[in-house]
Protein backbone atom coordinates (compact mmCIF):
# COMPACT_ATOMS: atom_id res chain seq x y z
CA UNK A 1 0.00 0.00 0.00
CA UNK A 2 3.16 2.28 0.47
CA UNK A 3 3.89 2.12 -2.96
CA UNK A 4 0.43 3.66 -3.87
CA UNK A 5 0.21 6.70 -0.87
CA UNK A 6 4.16 7.49 -0.86
CA UNK A 7 3.49 8.38 -4.57
CA UNK A 8 0.02 9.61 -4.83
CA UNK A 9 0.68 12.56 -7.37
CA UNK A 10 2.50 9.71 -9.61
CA UNK A 11 -0.35 7.57 -9.74
CA UNK A 12 -2.93 10.02 -10.10
CA UNK A 13 -1.21 11.52 -13.44
CA UNK A 14 -0.99 7.80 -14.41
CA UNK A 15 -4.80 6.62 -14.24
CA UNK A 16 -5.15 10.46 -15.50
CA UNK A 17 -3.49 9.75 -19.08
CA UNK A 18 -5.14 5.85 -19.19
CA UNK A 19 -8.44 7.65 -19.18
CA UNK A 20 -7.53 10.38 -21.44
CA UNK A 21 -6.39 7.69 -24.01
CA UNK A 22 -9.66 5.46 -23.22
CA UNK A 23 -11.83 8.11 -24.14
CA UNK A 24 -10.32 9.76 -26.60
CA UNK A 25 -9.24 6.61 -28.45
CA UNK A 26 -12.95 5.55 -27.69
CA UNK A 27 -14.05 8.70 -29.61
CA UNK A 28 -12.41 8.93 -32.57
CA UNK A 29 -12.70 4.96 -32.71
CA UNK A 30 -16.69 5.70 -32.92
CA UNK A 31 -17.23 8.29 -35.30
CA UNK A 32 -14.56 6.45 -37.86
CA UNK A 33 -15.93 2.93 -36.75
CA UNK A 34 -19.09 4.57 -37.43
CA UNK A 35 -18.52 5.97 -41.12
CA UNK A 36 -16.55 2.78 -41.51
CA UNK A 37 -19.14 0.58 -40.45
CA UNK A 38 -21.89 2.45 -42.41
CA UNK A 39 -19.24 2.31 -45.66
CA UNK A 40 -19.63 -1.69 -45.33
CA UNK A 41 -23.21 -1.96 -45.09
CA UNK A 42 -24.23 0.66 -47.94
CA UNK A 43 -25.55 0.00 -51.15
CA UNK A 44 -22.69 1.72 -53.36
CA UNK A 45 -20.02 -0.63 -54.21
CA UNK A 46 -16.97 1.41 -54.03
CA UNK A 47 -17.53 2.31 -50.21
CA UNK A 48 -17.96 -1.32 -49.41
CA UNK A 49 -14.36 -2.17 -51.31
CA UNK A 50 -13.04 0.50 -49.16
CA UNK A 51 -14.25 -0.71 -45.93
CA UNK A 52 -13.76 -3.96 -46.36
CA UNK A 53 -9.92 -3.63 -47.12
CA UNK A 54 -9.53 -0.86 -44.55
CA UNK A 55 -10.61 -3.28 -41.49
CA UNK A 56 -8.94 -6.69 -43.21
CA UNK A 57 -5.88 -4.60 -43.01
CA UNK A 58 -6.01 -3.07 -40.09
CA UNK A 59 -7.73 -6.20 -38.47
CA UNK A 60 -4.62 -8.13 -39.23
CA UNK A 61 -2.03 -5.31 -38.15
CA UNK A 62 -0.29 -5.78 -34.45
CA UNK A 63 -1.41 -2.43 -32.56
CA UNK A 64 2.02 -2.27 -31.82
CA UNK A 65 2.75 -2.38 -34.86
CA UNK A 66 0.49 0.50 -35.80
CA UNK A 67 1.82 2.51 -32.90
CA UNK A 68 5.47 2.07 -34.07
CA UNK A 69 4.12 3.60 -37.38
CA UNK A 70 2.68 6.70 -35.66
CA UNK A 71 5.24 7.26 -32.79
CA UNK A 72 8.19 6.97 -35.33
CA UNK A 73 7.60 7.10 -39.17
CA UNK A 74 4.96 9.53 -39.21
CA UNK A 75 6.63 12.64 -37.78
CA UNK A 76 9.17 12.64 -39.86
CA UNK A 77 6.83 12.40 -42.98
CA UNK A 78 4.38 14.88 -41.35
CA UNK A 79 7.41 17.04 -39.75
CA UNK A 80 6.39 16.95 -36.73
CA UNK A 81 8.17 17.91 -33.50
CA UNK A 82 7.62 15.39 -30.63
CA UNK A 83 6.46 16.92 -27.71
CA UNK A 84 4.18 15.91 -25.17
CA UNK A 85 1.25 16.74 -26.85
CA UNK A 86 2.09 15.59 -30.45
CA UNK A 87 2.74 11.84 -28.76
CA UNK A 88 -0.64 11.87 -26.78
CA UNK A 89 -2.43 13.42 -29.96
CA UNK A 90 -0.40 10.59 -32.25
CA UNK A 91 -1.43 7.32 -29.57
CA UNK A 92 -5.08 8.54 -29.56
CA UNK A 93 -5.31 8.15 -33.13
CA UNK A 94 -3.45 5.08 -33.38
CA UNK A 95 -5.64 3.53 -30.76
CA UNK A 96 -8.75 5.33 -32.38
CA UNK A 97 -7.88 4.03 -36.09
CA UNK A 98 -7.22 0.23 -34.25
CA UNK A 99 -10.04 0.20 -32.63
CA UNK A 100 -12.92 1.54 -35.31
CA UNK A 101 -12.39 -1.68 -37.43
CA UNK A 102 -13.76 -3.65 -34.28
CA UNK A 103 -16.62 -0.71 -34.06
CA UNK A 104 -17.40 -1.31 -37.52
CA UNK A 105 -17.21 -4.96 -37.72
CA UNK A 106 -19.76 -4.53 -34.08
CA UNK A 107 -22.15 -2.10 -36.17
CA UNK A 108 -22.12 -4.23 -38.86
CA UNK A 109 -23.43 -8.00 -37.56
CA UNK A 110 -25.67 -5.71 -35.13
CA UNK A 111 -27.35 -4.45 -38.37
CA UNK A 112 -27.12 -8.47 -39.67
CA UNK A 113 -29.09 -9.31 -36.91
CA UNK A 114 -32.04 -7.43 -37.85
CA UNK A 115 -34.14 -9.52 -40.12
CA UNK A 116 -35.01 -8.36 -43.27
CA UNK A 117 -38.41 -9.04 -42.91
CA UNK A 118 -38.78 -6.22 -40.17
CA UNK A 119 -37.67 -3.83 -43.08
CA UNK A 120 -40.36 -5.32 -46.01
CA UNK A 121 -42.77 -5.04 -43.48
CA UNK A 122 -42.07 -1.87 -42.41
CA UNK A 123 -42.05 -0.62 -45.87
CA UNK A 124 -44.97 -2.38 -47.01
CA UNK A 125 -46.83 -0.49 -44.38
CA UNK A 126 -45.45 2.79 -46.01
CA UNK A 127 -43.23 3.99 -43.80
CA UNK A 128 -40.66 6.14 -44.88
CA UNK A 129 -36.55 5.47 -44.92
CA UNK A 130 -36.01 7.47 -42.08
CA UNK A 131 -39.36 5.71 -40.30
CA UNK A 132 -37.96 2.36 -41.15
CA UNK A 133 -35.07 2.97 -39.58
CA UNK A 134 -35.96 5.10 -36.73
CA UNK A 135 -38.76 3.24 -35.33
CA UNK A 136 -37.66 -0.58 -36.46
CA UNK A 137 -34.09 -1.39 -37.47
CA UNK A 138 -31.91 1.38 -35.28
CA UNK A 139 -33.84 0.28 -31.89
CA UNK A 140 -33.32 -3.49 -32.47
CA UNK A 141 -29.79 -3.16 -34.18
CA UNK A 142 -28.80 -0.91 -31.21
CA UNK A 143 -29.61 -3.06 -28.74
CA UNK A 144 -27.77 -6.67 -29.96
CA UNK A 145 -24.77 -3.90 -30.53
CA UNK A 146 -24.36 -2.74 -26.97
CA UNK A 147 -22.60 -5.95 -25.40
CA UNK A 148 -20.54 -6.83 -27.95
CA UNK A 149 -19.33 -3.06 -28.22
CA UNK A 150 -18.70 -2.79 -24.75
CA UNK A 151 -16.08 -5.98 -25.21
CA UNK A 152 -14.26 -3.68 -28.20
CA UNK A 153 -14.40 -0.93 -25.46
CA UNK A 154 -12.75 -3.69 -22.75
CA UNK A 155 -10.00 -4.40 -24.95
CA UNK A 156 -9.75 -0.74 -25.91
CA UNK A 157 -8.98 -0.21 -22.00
CA UNK A 158 -6.42 -3.24 -21.93
CA UNK A 159 -4.42 -1.65 -25.21
CA UNK A 160 -4.31 1.51 -23.68
CA UNK A 161 -0.94 0.49 -22.13
CA UNK A 162 0.81 -0.46 -25.56
CA UNK A 163 1.15 3.47 -25.69
CA UNK A 164 3.28 3.07 -22.83
CA UNK A 165 6.12 1.51 -24.80
CA UNK A 166 6.21 4.89 -27.09
CA UNK A 167 6.53 7.52 -24.00
CA UNK A 168 3.21 8.28 -23.32
CA UNK A 169 1.90 8.11 -19.82
CA UNK A 170 -0.45 6.17 -18.52
CA UNK A 171 -1.09 3.28 -16.24
CA UNK A 172 1.71 1.04 -18.33
CA UNK A 173 4.59 3.38 -17.81
CA UNK A 174 3.90 3.72 -14.01
CA UNK A 175 6.61 1.12 -13.36
CA UNK A 176 9.26 2.77 -15.24
CA UNK A 177 8.68 5.98 -13.22
CA UNK A 178 8.61 4.67 -9.79
CA UNK A 179 11.66 1.77 -10.22
CA UNK A 180 13.65 5.55 -11.06
CA UNK A 181 11.88 6.39 -7.32
CA UNK A 182 13.53 3.21 -6.25
CA UNK A 183 10.16 1.47 -5.64
CA UNK A 184 10.10 -2.73 -5.18
CA UNK A 185 8.66 -3.20 -9.23
CA UNK A 186 6.94 -6.36 -8.55
CA UNK A 187 4.39 -4.66 -6.18
CA UNK A 188 4.18 -1.86 -8.36
CA UNK A 189 3.41 -3.99 -11.05
CA UNK A 190 0.29 -6.11 -9.16
CA UNK A 191 -0.92 -3.36 -8.30
CA UNK A 192 -1.21 -2.16 -11.90
CA UNK A 193 -2.96 -5.25 -12.34
CA UNK A 194 -5.00 -5.10 -9.82
CA UNK A 195 -6.67 -1.79 -10.97
CA UNK A 196 -7.43 -3.06 -14.36
CA UNK A 197 -8.92 -5.99 -13.04
CA UNK A 198 -10.79 -3.67 -11.08
CA UNK A 199 -11.59 -1.35 -14.27
CA UNK A 200 -12.59 -4.36 -16.30
CA UNK A 201 -15.13 -5.75 -13.92
CA UNK A 202 -16.57 -2.60 -13.56
CA UNK A 203 -16.90 -2.02 -17.55
CA UNK A 204 -18.40 -6.19 -17.42
CA UNK A 205 -20.74 -5.36 -14.79
CA UNK A 206 -22.33 -1.92 -17.12
CA UNK A 207 -22.23 -4.41 -19.83
CA UNK A 208 -24.15 -6.85 -17.75
CA UNK A 209 -26.69 -4.71 -16.50
CA UNK A 210 -27.38 -2.74 -20.33
CA UNK A 211 -27.51 -6.19 -21.67
CA UNK A 212 -30.27 -7.64 -19.17
CA UNK A 213 -32.02 -4.24 -19.17
CA UNK A 214 -32.43 -3.84 -23.69
CA UNK A 215 -32.38 -7.50 -24.35
CA UNK A 216 -34.43 -7.83 -27.77
CA UNK A 217 -37.59 -9.81 -26.90
CA UNK A 218 -38.05 -12.16 -29.81
CA UNK B 1 -30.79 -6.87 -54.06
CA UNK B 2 -32.46 -6.06 -50.73
CA UNK B 3 -31.16 -5.66 -47.52
CA UNK B 4 -32.69 -4.21 -44.52
CA UNK B 5 -31.48 -1.04 -44.85
CA UNK B 6 -32.36 -0.06 -48.40
CA UNK B 7 -34.64 -1.51 -51.07
CA UNK B 8 -33.69 -2.07 -54.56
CA UNK B 9 -32.76 1.41 -55.95
CA UNK B 10 -34.88 3.17 -58.35
CA UNK B 11 -33.44 5.71 -61.07
CA UNK B 12 -33.01 8.48 -58.54
CA UNK B 13 -31.27 6.22 -55.99
CA UNK B 14 -28.97 4.80 -58.50
CA UNK B 15 -27.86 8.67 -59.98
CA UNK B 16 -27.60 9.28 -56.03
CA UNK B 17 -25.30 6.25 -55.31
CA UNK B 18 -23.44 7.38 -58.10
CA UNK B 19 -22.47 10.04 -56.66
CA UNK B 20 -21.40 8.75 -53.60
CA UNK B 21 -19.27 6.16 -54.82
CA UNK B 22 -17.13 9.15 -57.06
CA UNK B 23 -17.17 10.78 -53.55
CA UNK B 24 -15.91 8.34 -51.98
CA UNK B 25 -12.94 7.32 -54.59
CA UNK B 26 -11.94 10.99 -54.64
CA UNK B 27 -11.96 11.25 -50.71
CA UNK B 28 -9.70 7.52 -50.29
CA UNK B 29 -7.80 9.08 -53.78
CA UNK B 30 -7.00 12.46 -51.67
CA UNK B 31 -5.83 10.23 -48.48
CA UNK B 32 -3.60 8.18 -50.36
CA UNK B 33 -2.22 11.00 -52.57
CA UNK B 34 -1.36 13.48 -49.65
CA UNK B 35 0.66 10.23 -47.93
CA UNK B 36 2.57 9.54 -51.36
CA UNK B 37 2.98 13.55 -51.38
CA UNK B 38 4.36 14.15 -48.21
CA UNK B 39 7.15 10.77 -48.68
CA UNK B 40 8.34 12.14 -52.25
CA UNK B 41 8.76 15.82 -50.19
CA UNK B 42 10.80 14.09 -47.61
CA UNK B 43 12.82 12.07 -49.50
CA UNK B 44 11.71 8.91 -48.56
CA UNK B 45 11.91 7.19 -52.04
CA UNK B 46 15.23 8.56 -52.58
CA UNK B 47 17.83 5.66 -53.25
CA UNK B 48 19.94 6.77 -50.10
CA UNK B 49 17.06 6.25 -47.79
CA UNK B 50 16.66 2.33 -49.52
CA UNK B 51 20.51 1.98 -49.40
CA UNK B 52 20.37 -0.60 -46.67
CA UNK B 53 18.37 -2.72 -48.09
CA UNK B 54 21.19 -3.47 -50.97
CA UNK B 55 23.04 -5.20 -48.05
CA UNK B 56 22.60 -9.09 -47.36
CA UNK B 57 23.59 -9.00 -43.86
CA UNK B 58 20.36 -6.33 -43.07
CA UNK B 59 18.06 -9.21 -45.06
CA UNK B 60 19.56 -12.13 -43.01
CA UNK B 61 18.80 -10.11 -39.61
CA UNK B 62 14.96 -9.26 -41.09
CA UNK B 63 14.99 -13.10 -41.53
CA UNK B 64 16.43 -13.21 -38.45
CA UNK B 65 13.99 -11.09 -36.91
CA UNK B 66 10.75 -12.62 -38.09
CA UNK B 67 12.19 -16.03 -37.39
CA UNK B 68 12.42 -14.87 -33.95
CA UNK B 69 8.69 -12.76 -33.84
CA UNK B 70 7.37 -16.94 -35.65
CA UNK B 71 8.92 -18.65 -32.93
CA UNK B 72 7.46 -16.63 -30.46
CA UNK B 73 4.40 -16.97 -31.99
CA UNK B 74 4.61 -21.25 -32.31
CA UNK B 75 5.36 -21.77 -28.62
CA UNK B 76 2.73 -19.64 -27.68
CA UNK B 77 0.30 -20.64 -30.05
CA UNK B 78 0.33 -24.83 -28.41
CA UNK B 79 0.96 -23.52 -25.06
CA UNK B 80 -2.06 -21.80 -25.53
CA UNK B 81 -4.21 -24.52 -26.84
CA UNK B 82 -3.03 -26.95 -24.19
CA UNK B 83 -3.62 -23.79 -21.60
CA UNK B 84 -7.04 -23.48 -22.88
CA UNK B 85 -7.91 -27.05 -22.81
CA UNK B 86 -7.01 -27.20 -19.49
CA UNK B 87 -8.73 -24.67 -18.11
CA UNK B 88 -12.06 -25.04 -20.17
CA UNK B 89 -12.29 -28.66 -18.74
CA UNK B 90 -11.43 -27.52 -15.29
CA UNK B 91 -14.08 -24.94 -15.60
CA UNK B 92 -17.01 -27.29 -16.97
CA UNK B 93 -15.59 -29.74 -13.68
CA UNK B 94 -18.65 -31.06 -11.36
CA UNK B 95 -16.53 -30.25 -8.00
CA UNK B 96 -16.82 -26.25 -7.63
CA UNK B 97 -13.50 -26.59 -5.59
CA UNK B 98 -12.06 -26.66 -8.99
CA UNK B 99 -14.44 -24.82 -11.46
CA UNK B 100 -14.76 -21.94 -8.72
CA UNK B 101 -10.68 -21.43 -8.51
CA UNK B 102 -10.45 -22.11 -12.40
CA UNK B 103 -13.40 -19.56 -13.38
CA UNK B 104 -11.44 -16.64 -10.85
CA UNK B 105 -7.67 -17.46 -12.88
CA UNK B 106 -9.26 -16.92 -16.07
CA UNK B 107 -11.14 -13.94 -15.41
CA UNK B 108 -7.88 -12.76 -13.89
CA UNK B 109 -5.79 -13.84 -16.48
CA UNK B 110 -8.36 -12.24 -19.45
CA UNK B 111 -8.11 -8.94 -17.74
CA UNK B 112 -4.66 -8.01 -17.17
CA UNK B 113 -3.09 -6.27 -20.28
CA UNK B 114 -0.92 -8.92 -21.61
CA UNK B 115 1.54 -6.02 -21.81
CA UNK B 116 0.99 -5.55 -18.23
CA UNK B 117 1.45 -9.13 -17.91
CA UNK B 118 4.85 -9.29 -19.73
CA UNK B 119 6.24 -6.35 -17.70
CA UNK B 120 5.44 -8.61 -14.17
CA UNK B 121 7.64 -11.49 -15.87
CA UNK B 122 10.23 -9.53 -17.24
CA UNK B 123 10.66 -6.54 -14.76
CA UNK B 124 8.63 -7.62 -11.46
CA UNK B 125 10.00 -11.12 -11.31
CA UNK B 126 13.73 -10.74 -10.96
CA UNK B 127 13.10 -8.56 -7.91
CA UNK B 128 12.15 -12.16 -6.32
CA UNK B 129 15.38 -13.81 -8.20
CA UNK B 130 13.89 -14.98 -11.21
CA UNK B 131 15.64 -13.95 -14.01
CA UNK B 132 13.62 -14.96 -17.26
CA UNK B 133 14.91 -14.29 -21.30
CA UNK B 134 12.69 -11.75 -22.81
CA UNK B 135 11.72 -14.60 -25.05
CA UNK B 136 10.40 -16.22 -22.24
CA UNK B 137 8.42 -13.63 -21.00
CA UNK B 138 6.86 -13.09 -24.10
CA UNK B 139 5.77 -16.80 -24.65
CA UNK B 140 4.52 -17.12 -20.94
CA UNK B 141 2.59 -13.60 -21.17
CA UNK B 142 0.80 -15.10 -24.56
CA UNK B 143 0.51 -18.41 -23.11
CA UNK B 144 -1.54 -16.93 -20.24
CA UNK B 145 -3.82 -14.47 -21.87
CA UNK B 146 -4.38 -16.62 -25.23
CA UNK B 147 -4.95 -19.90 -23.12
CA UNK B 148 -7.46 -18.34 -20.80
CA UNK B 149 -9.39 -16.36 -23.54
CA UNK B 150 -9.20 -20.15 -25.92
CA UNK B 151 -10.45 -21.87 -22.65
CA UNK B 152 -13.76 -19.57 -22.43
CA UNK B 153 -14.47 -20.44 -26.02
CA UNK B 154 -14.26 -24.31 -26.10
CA UNK B 155 -15.83 -23.89 -22.99
CA UNK B 156 -18.68 -21.99 -24.57
CA UNK B 157 -18.86 -24.09 -27.30
CA UNK B 158 -19.05 -27.16 -25.24
CA UNK B 159 -22.12 -25.43 -23.16
CA UNK B 160 -24.16 -24.75 -26.52
CA UNK B 161 -24.38 -28.23 -27.30
CA UNK B 162 -27.85 -29.81 -26.58
CA UNK B 163 -28.33 -31.75 -23.68
CA UNK B 164 -29.15 -35.13 -25.66
CA UNK B 165 -25.26 -34.91 -26.71
CA UNK B 166 -24.08 -35.73 -23.25
CA UNK B 167 -27.40 -37.30 -21.92
CA UNK B 168 -26.91 -40.11 -24.84
CA UNK B 169 -23.21 -40.31 -24.13
CA UNK B 170 -24.03 -41.65 -20.85
CA UNK B 171 -26.77 -43.99 -21.88
CA UNK B 172 -24.25 -45.99 -23.63
CA UNK B 173 -22.04 -46.38 -20.37
CA UNK B 174 -19.96 -43.52 -21.23
CA UNK B 175 -17.94 -42.29 -18.07
CA UNK B 176 -17.85 -38.36 -17.66
CA UNK B 177 -14.00 -38.71 -19.12
CA UNK B 178 -15.28 -40.55 -22.42
CA UNK B 179 -18.15 -38.16 -22.80
CA UNK B 180 -16.41 -35.23 -22.67
CA UNK B 181 -13.14 -36.65 -24.62
CA UNK B 182 -15.66 -39.20 -27.62
CA UNK B 183 -18.77 -36.97 -27.79
CA UNK B 184 -18.42 -32.93 -26.65
CA UNK B 185 -15.12 -32.10 -27.33
CA UNK B 186 -14.77 -33.22 -31.09
CA UNK B 187 -17.95 -31.27 -31.89
CA UNK B 188 -17.55 -28.20 -29.99
CA UNK B 189 -13.61 -27.97 -31.46
CA UNK B 190 -15.55 -28.04 -34.73
CA UNK B 191 -18.19 -25.29 -34.43
CA UNK B 192 -15.56 -23.34 -32.27
CA UNK B 193 -12.65 -23.60 -35.13
CA UNK B 194 -13.01 -20.74 -36.73
CA UNK B 195 -12.86 -18.71 -33.79
CA UNK B 196 -10.05 -20.33 -32.08
CA UNK B 197 -7.88 -19.33 -35.36
CA UNK B 198 -8.75 -16.07 -35.07
CA UNK B 199 -7.46 -16.06 -31.87
CA UNK B 200 -4.22 -17.66 -32.96
CA UNK B 201 -3.99 -14.73 -35.59
CA UNK B 202 -4.53 -12.06 -31.89
CA UNK B 203 -1.91 -14.46 -30.41
CA UNK B 204 0.87 -13.24 -33.79
CA UNK B 205 -0.26 -9.60 -33.53
CA UNK B 206 0.29 -9.85 -29.65
CA UNK B 207 4.33 -11.04 -30.04
CA UNK B 208 4.47 -7.87 -31.41
CA UNK B 209 4.26 -6.34 -27.79
CA UNK B 210 7.87 -7.78 -27.36
CA UNK B 211 8.94 -5.08 -29.11
CA UNK B 212 8.20 -2.80 -26.00
CA UNK B 213 10.28 -5.34 -23.44
CA UNK B 214 13.40 -5.28 -25.83
CA UNK B 215 12.70 -8.96 -27.19
CA UNK B 216 14.50 -8.77 -30.57
CA UNK B 217 11.91 -9.81 -33.19
CA UNK B 218 10.79 -7.58 -36.48
CA UNK B 219 9.65 -4.60 -34.86
CA UNK B 220 13.15 -4.03 -32.48
CA UNK B 221 15.21 -4.58 -35.49
CA UNK B 222 13.17 -1.98 -37.62
CA UNK B 223 13.71 0.56 -34.83
CA UNK B 224 17.27 -0.41 -34.65
CA UNK B 225 17.97 -0.23 -38.13
CA UNK B 226 15.96 2.69 -38.80
CA UNK B 227 18.16 4.63 -36.74
CA UNK B 228 21.53 3.57 -38.36
CA UNK B 229 22.55 7.55 -39.32
CA UNK B 230 25.28 5.74 -41.39
CA UNK B 231 21.85 4.53 -43.81
CA UNK B 232 20.37 7.67 -43.29
CA UNK B 233 18.18 6.90 -40.79
CA UNK B 234 15.73 4.53 -43.24
CA UNK B 235 13.07 4.40 -40.20
CA UNK B 236 10.15 5.11 -42.99
CA UNK B 237 11.05 2.33 -45.36
CA UNK B 238 11.86 -0.36 -42.74
CA UNK B 239 8.36 0.58 -41.38
CA UNK B 240 6.90 0.05 -44.73
CA UNK B 241 9.27 -3.26 -45.39
CA UNK B 242 8.58 -4.78 -41.39
CA UNK B 243 4.95 -3.93 -41.66
CA UNK B 244 4.33 -5.33 -44.97
CA UNK B 245 5.84 -8.64 -43.38
CA UNK B 246 3.92 -8.86 -40.48
CA UNK B 247 0.48 -7.78 -42.21
CA UNK B 248 1.25 -10.79 -44.97
CA UNK B 249 1.91 -13.00 -41.88
CA UNK B 250 -1.11 -12.37 -40.13
CA UNK B 251 -3.35 -12.45 -43.27
CA UNK B 252 -1.96 -15.61 -44.17
CA UNK B 253 -2.92 -16.94 -40.30
CA UNK B 254 -6.26 -15.62 -41.31
CA UNK B 255 -7.02 -17.02 -44.17
CA UNK B 256 -6.40 -20.58 -43.48
CA UNK B 257 -9.31 -19.40 -40.88
CA UNK B 258 -11.45 -18.24 -43.34
CA UNK B 259 -10.75 -21.24 -45.81
CA UNK B 260 -11.44 -23.98 -42.36
CA UNK B 261 -14.30 -21.91 -41.60
CA UNK B 262 -15.78 -22.79 -45.81
CA UNK B 263 -15.06 -26.28 -45.36
CA UNK B 264 -16.49 -26.89 -41.89
CA UNK B 265 -19.46 -24.75 -43.49
CA UNK B 266 -19.49 -27.27 -46.90
CA UNK B 267 -18.59 -30.59 -45.08
CA UNK B 268 -20.63 -33.40 -45.24
CA UNK B 269 -19.43 -35.12 -42.59
CA UNK B 270 -20.39 -32.49 -40.17
CA UNK B 271 -23.31 -33.95 -37.94
CA UNK B 272 -26.26 -32.65 -37.02
CA UNK B 273 -25.16 -30.49 -34.31
CA UNK B 274 -22.75 -27.90 -36.01
CA UNK B 275 -23.07 -24.03 -36.34
CA UNK B 276 -26.41 -23.61 -37.19
CA UNK B 277 -27.55 -25.75 -34.12
CA UNK B 278 -24.95 -24.24 -31.61
CA UNK B 279 -25.90 -20.66 -32.81
CA UNK B 280 -29.81 -21.31 -32.67
CA UNK B 281 -29.03 -22.80 -29.13
CA UNK B 282 -28.03 -19.57 -28.10
CA UNK B 283 -29.37 -16.64 -30.35
CA UNK B 284 -32.56 -17.25 -31.93
CA UNK B 285 -33.46 -18.37 -35.51
CA UNK B 286 -34.56 -14.86 -36.57
CA UNK B 287 -30.87 -13.85 -35.81
CA UNK B 288 -29.43 -16.86 -37.32
CA UNK B 289 -30.53 -15.75 -40.41
CA UNK B 290 -29.82 -12.12 -39.83
CA UNK B 291 -26.40 -13.06 -39.22
CA UNK B 292 -24.27 -13.36 -42.81
CA UNK B 293 -21.20 -15.06 -41.62
CA UNK B 294 -20.20 -17.55 -39.02
CA UNK B 295 -18.09 -14.44 -37.57
CA UNK B 296 -21.52 -12.32 -37.09
CA UNK B 297 -22.78 -15.79 -35.50
CA UNK B 298 -19.82 -15.67 -32.85
CA UNK B 299 -19.64 -11.83 -32.73
CA UNK B 300 -23.43 -12.13 -31.40
CA UNK B 301 -23.12 -14.76 -29.62
CA UNK B 302 -19.88 -12.99 -27.60
CA UNK B 303 -22.55 -10.21 -27.11
CA UNK B 304 -26.14 -12.06 -26.37
CA UNK B 305 -24.48 -15.48 -25.20
CA UNK B 306 -25.00 -16.21 -21.99
CA UNK B 307 -21.90 -18.21 -21.73
CA UNK B 308 -19.43 -15.31 -21.76
CA UNK B 309 -18.77 -14.19 -18.70
CA UNK B 310 -17.35 -10.89 -17.85
CA UNK B 311 -14.41 -9.35 -19.11
CA UNK B 312 -14.47 -10.28 -22.63
CA UNK B 313 -12.60 -8.84 -25.76
CA UNK B 314 -10.74 -11.33 -25.98
CA UNK B 315 -10.81 -11.63 -29.94
CA UNK B 316 -9.33 -7.99 -29.94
Amino acid sequence: MDVITNNLDLWGEVLVGTLILFFGGGLVALILGTIVGAMRVSPIPVARAVGTIYVNIIRNTPLTLVFFAFAFALPPILGLRLTGDVSLTLAISALGIYTATYVAETIRSGINTVPVGQAEAARALGMTFGQVMGFVVMPQAFRSVIPPMMSVFIALLKNTTVAAGFSVVNLGSIRNYLSERGENQFIVILWVMAIFVALVLVLSFVQRTLENRWKVAR
Amino acid sequence: MTSVLYDVPGPRAIARNRVLGVLTVLVVAGVLGFIVWRLIETGQFTAEKWQAFTYTNVWVQIALSAWRTLAAFGVAAVGALVLGFVLAIGRLSDHAWIRIPVGAVVEVLRAVPVLIFMFLLYYGLPVLGIRMESYWAVVIALVAYNGSVLAEVIRAGVESLPRGQSEAGYAIGLRKAGVMRLVLLPQAIRAMMPVIIAQLVVTLKDTALGFIITYPELLFYARYLGSQSTYGSPIVPMTIVVGSIYIALCLLLSLIATVVERRLRRSPRAPGVTRADVAAHQITDTQVIGAQSAADIAAARRGLGKYDGTSGGGAV
